[in-house]
C-alpha cells in the first residue's frame, strides 16, 4: 500500500474543504495511514459475483403522490441562518470579480 | 414517595396512573437531581427546565380531565444531541451547530411528545456520533457514574451516563455501529438498537444513513421495551422506514421465558485479547441459559472479521457525503471576514467547526470514494458488507437468536484512546457485524467484571425485524439475576456525590 503523504492528505483536504492547519498535515498523514492500511483488509475477501449492499432494507424507490403541502416557514428557516437578506439567504460572493 | 428517581418508568408509570404523585413532581424529582449532581457527570449539554415542567403540566391536566393518556405519560426522557426538538439548542456535540434552534420536531421527537414523555433535555454525545467514548465532544468529556475517572461509552455517552445516574429512567441515543449498546453495557444498563428502518430516521441528524438508528436506554427491559414500542413505527417523512407492525417488543419482554429457545454464541467474538473478566461474565450468561432451558451452541461469523474494516469504509464515506451540507451557508457557524469568497469561508468554517476526529472521517471516506481507490475501498465494503449480512442470514436458519460480550472491555480511562484512533474503534468490534447486517440487538447487563468491577454487557441479537426475540432472551437474564443479586446490577453502583 502506498503511503499517505502530507501532499496527499493536503489533496484530500481540498476535496472535501476542510482548511487544514500545516501542523495538522503530519498528524493526519500518520494517523490516515494507519487507519487506511487496517481497512484495506477488505481486499482480502474473495468478492466474485457479490453483489454489493448499500442498505439492509431491500426497498426501492419509494414514491409518493405528488400534492403541494404546507412547509415550514421561511421566517423560522431564516433565524437559523448566519446571514440572510430580503427573504432570502445571505451567501459570500460565488464569482470572482472582473 | 422517598425518592422518585429511584423508580423504573413502569413503576413511575403505575403511580402517575393512580394519582399518588403528578408528572410535575416527577420532572422536579430529576432536574433537582440533575442540578445537584450533573457538574461531576456532565450528561446533559442542555436541560430544558422550563419545557420540560411545561409538558408534565400538561399531562397532569390531561390526566385530571380523564383525557386517554398513555402508559409513559408523565415519565422524564433525556434526549441524546442529534435528535432535532423545535425551539429546543442541537449540536450533535460539535461547535458546527453551536446555537443552531431546530425549526421542527424529529419523529421520535414527535413520538414522545404525543405519548406525553416529557423531555429534560439534550445529552452529551462523540460529535456527530462518531466515537466511543463521548471525549469527542466539542463540549466536554462525560464521565461514567460508575467511575468518574472511566468513559461513559459512546457516541451516546451522555445518555448512558443520565440513566444510570438516574437523571432519567429513559433517554433515547443513536447506533450506528454500536453507540447504543456499548455505552449501555458500559454503564451497566439496557440499551437497543431497534432494526434498521424501525424507527424514523426524520430530524435525525445524518451520520451514516445505511446505519443509523435511534434506539431506547433504560435500566430494566421492560421499560426499555416500553420505550421502543412507543417511538417505532412507520413513517412517510423517512424512505427506509419499513412500512410493517412494530414487533411486539413489550409482550416478549414480560415472557421471562426462554425454553427451548436456539441461542448462537457467534463464534468470532471473543478469546485472545479480549478482556477476562468480560469473558467470564459472559461464559457465566451461557451457562445461564442453559440452565433456563434453552439450546446453546457455538457458531461461526466468518466474515465478522472483517466487520470492522467494512465499516471503517462504508461509515467514513456516508459521513464524507452527508456531512458536506456542514458549508456555512444556511444554518450554523459562518467563518467570514467580509472578503472571503464562498469557497473561502466553506474551508474555513469547516475547518474551524468540526473537531479532529470528523475531519479524520471526512477524510477517510474522502478517501476511500475518490476515483482510482473506490472500487479497491469503498465498493469492496460494499461485497464484504453483503457477506457479513449473508452470514447472519444463514446463522438464523439454524439458532433463534446470537449472543457474544457486548464489548471487548469495560469503561477504559478518560484520556486512554484519544490520541489512537485504531484502539477507539475496536471498542466497536463486537457491535459492527449487526449494524452492517441492519440488524436489531441490544445490550443488557451480566454483571461486574473481576479486574475492574465495572459493568459488562451481553450482547443479543434477532433477525430483522424480529427485535421481539432479543427483548425475550434480555428479559429471562435480567428476571434470573435480579433473583441472585436481589436487584438490578445498576443498583450495586456507589453514590454520586456522596447522595444515593
Amino acid at each position: 500500500m502506498s503511503r499517505i503523504t502530507r501532499e496527499e492528505v493536503a489533496n484530500l483536504a481540498r476535496l472535501a474543504r476542510l482548511d487544514l492547519a500545516e501542523s495538522e498535515l503530519d498528524e493526519y498523514a500518520q494517523q490516515l495511514e494507519i487507519i487506511l492500511e487496517s481497512v484495506a483488509k477488505v481486499g482480502e475477501v474473495s468478492t466474485k459475483d457479490v453483489k454489493p449492499m448499500s442498505h439492509a432494507t431491500g426497498l426501492v424507490n419509494i414514491f409518493r403522490e405528488d400534492i403541494t403541502k404546507e412547509s415550514l416557514k421561511r421566517e423560522e428557516i431564516l433565524r437559523s441562518a448566519p446571514a440572510s437578506e430580503d427573504d432570502r439567504f445571505r451567501v459570500p460572493r460565488i464569482l470572482d470579480e472582473e | 414517595m422517598s425518592d422518585l428517581t429511584k423508580l423504573s418508568a413502569l413503576e413511575l408509570s403505575s403511580e402517575l396512573t393512580k394519582g399518588s404523585v403528578s408528572a410535575v413532581e416527577v420532572t422536579k424529582a430529576h432536574l433537582d437531581r440533575i442540578d445537584s449532581l450533573d457538574k461531576s457527570v456532565q450528561s446533559f449539554l442542555h436541560v430544558d427546565k422550563t419545557g420540560a415542567i411545561k409538558q408534565a403540566e400538561e399531562v397532569d391536566k390531561n390526566r385530571k380531565e380523564n383525557k386517554k393518556v398513555s402508559a409513559l405519560a408523565g415519565v422524564p426522557l433525556a434526549l441524546k444531541d442529534v435528535l432535532t426538538q423545535q425551539g429546543v439548542p442541537t449540536t450533535c456535540g460539535s461547535k458546527i451547530l453551536e446555537g443552531w434552534i431546530p425549526p421542527y420536531d424529529s419523529t421520535v421527537v414527535k413520538k414522545l411528545k404525543s405519548a406525553g414523555i416529557v423531555i429534560l433535555g439534550k445529552t452529551n454525545m462523540d460529535e456527530f456520533a462518531m466515537g466511543s467514548s463521548t471525549e469527542n465532544s466539542a463540549y466536554f468529556p462525560t464521565k461514567n457514574p460508575w467511575d468518574l475517572t472511566k468513559i461513559p461509552g459512546g457516541s451516546s455517552g451522555g445518555s448512558s451516563a443520565a440513566v444510570s445516574a438516574f437523571f432519567a429512567p429513559l433517554a433515547i441515543g443513536t447506533d450506528t455501529g454500536g453507540s447504543i449498546r456499548q455505552p449501555a453495557a458500559v454503564t451497566g444498563i439496557v440499551g437497543a438498537k431497534p432494526s434498521y428502518g424501525g424507527v424514523s430516521r426524520f430530524g435525525l441528524v445524518a451520520f451514516a444513513s445505511s446505519l443509523d438508528q435511534a434506539g431506547p436506554f433504560a435500566r430494566t427491559v421492560l421499560d426499555c421495551a416500553m420505550l421502543h414500542e412507543v417511538m417505532a413505527g412507520h413513517d412517510p417523512l423517512d424512505s427506509t422506514s419499513i412500512n410493517q407492525p412494530v414487533p411486539d417488543v413489550v409482550s416478549a419482554a414480560k415472557l421471562q421465558d426462554v425454553k427451548g429457545m436456539k441461542i448462537g454464541i457467534i463464534k468470532e467474538l471473543g478469546g485472545e485479547g479480549w478482556q477476562t473478566g468480560v469473558l467470564n461474565r459472559f461464559n457465566e450468561s451461557v451457562e445461564l441459559l442453559k440452565s433456563m432451558g434453552a439450546q446453546v451452541k457455538e457458531i461461526s461469523i466468518p466474515h465478522s472479521l472483517y466487520a470492522l474494516a467494512t465499516y471503517y469504509l462504508i461509515a467514513p464515506s456516508e459521513a464524507s457525503s452527508n456531512l458536506a451540507r456542514f458549508d456555512g451557508m444556511r444554518y450554523g457557524l459562518r467563518v467570514d471576514d467580509g472578503n472571503f469568497s464562498a469557497e473561502e469561508v466553506m474551508n474555513k468554517t469547516r475547518e474551524k467547526g468540526f473537531g479532529k476526529e470528523v475531519k479524520r472521517r471526512i477524510m477517510i471516506g474522502t478517501y476511500a470514494l475518490s476515483s482510482g481507490y473506490y472500487h479497491a475501498y469503498y465498493a469492496q465494503a460494499q461485497k464484504v458488507r453483503a457477506l457479513i449480512a449473508q452470514d447472519l442470514t444463514n446463522a438464523f436458519k439454524e439458532v433463534d437468536v446470537l449472543i457474544s460480550p457486548t464489548s471487548p472491555t469495560t469503561a477504559w480511562g478518560l484520556g486512554e484512546r484519544v490520541n489512537n484512533p485504531m484502539a477507539m474503534y475496536l471498542a466497536d468490534l463486537a457491535t459492527l457485524p449487526p449494524s452492517l447486517a441492519g440488524i436489531p440487538a441490544m445490550s443488557v447487563p451480566i454483571g461486574l467484571a473481576d479486574e475492574d468491577k465495572l459493568p459488562v454487557g451481553l450482547q443479543i441479537v434477532a433477525p430483522f425485524m424480529n427485535d421481539d426475540r432479543m427483548y425475550r432472551v434480555g428479559g429471562a437474564i435480567e428476571a434470573s439475576l435480579k433473583t441472585k443479586w436481589n436487584g438490578l446490577l445498576i443498583d450495586q453502583a456507589p453514590a454520586l456525590g456522596g447522595a444515593k
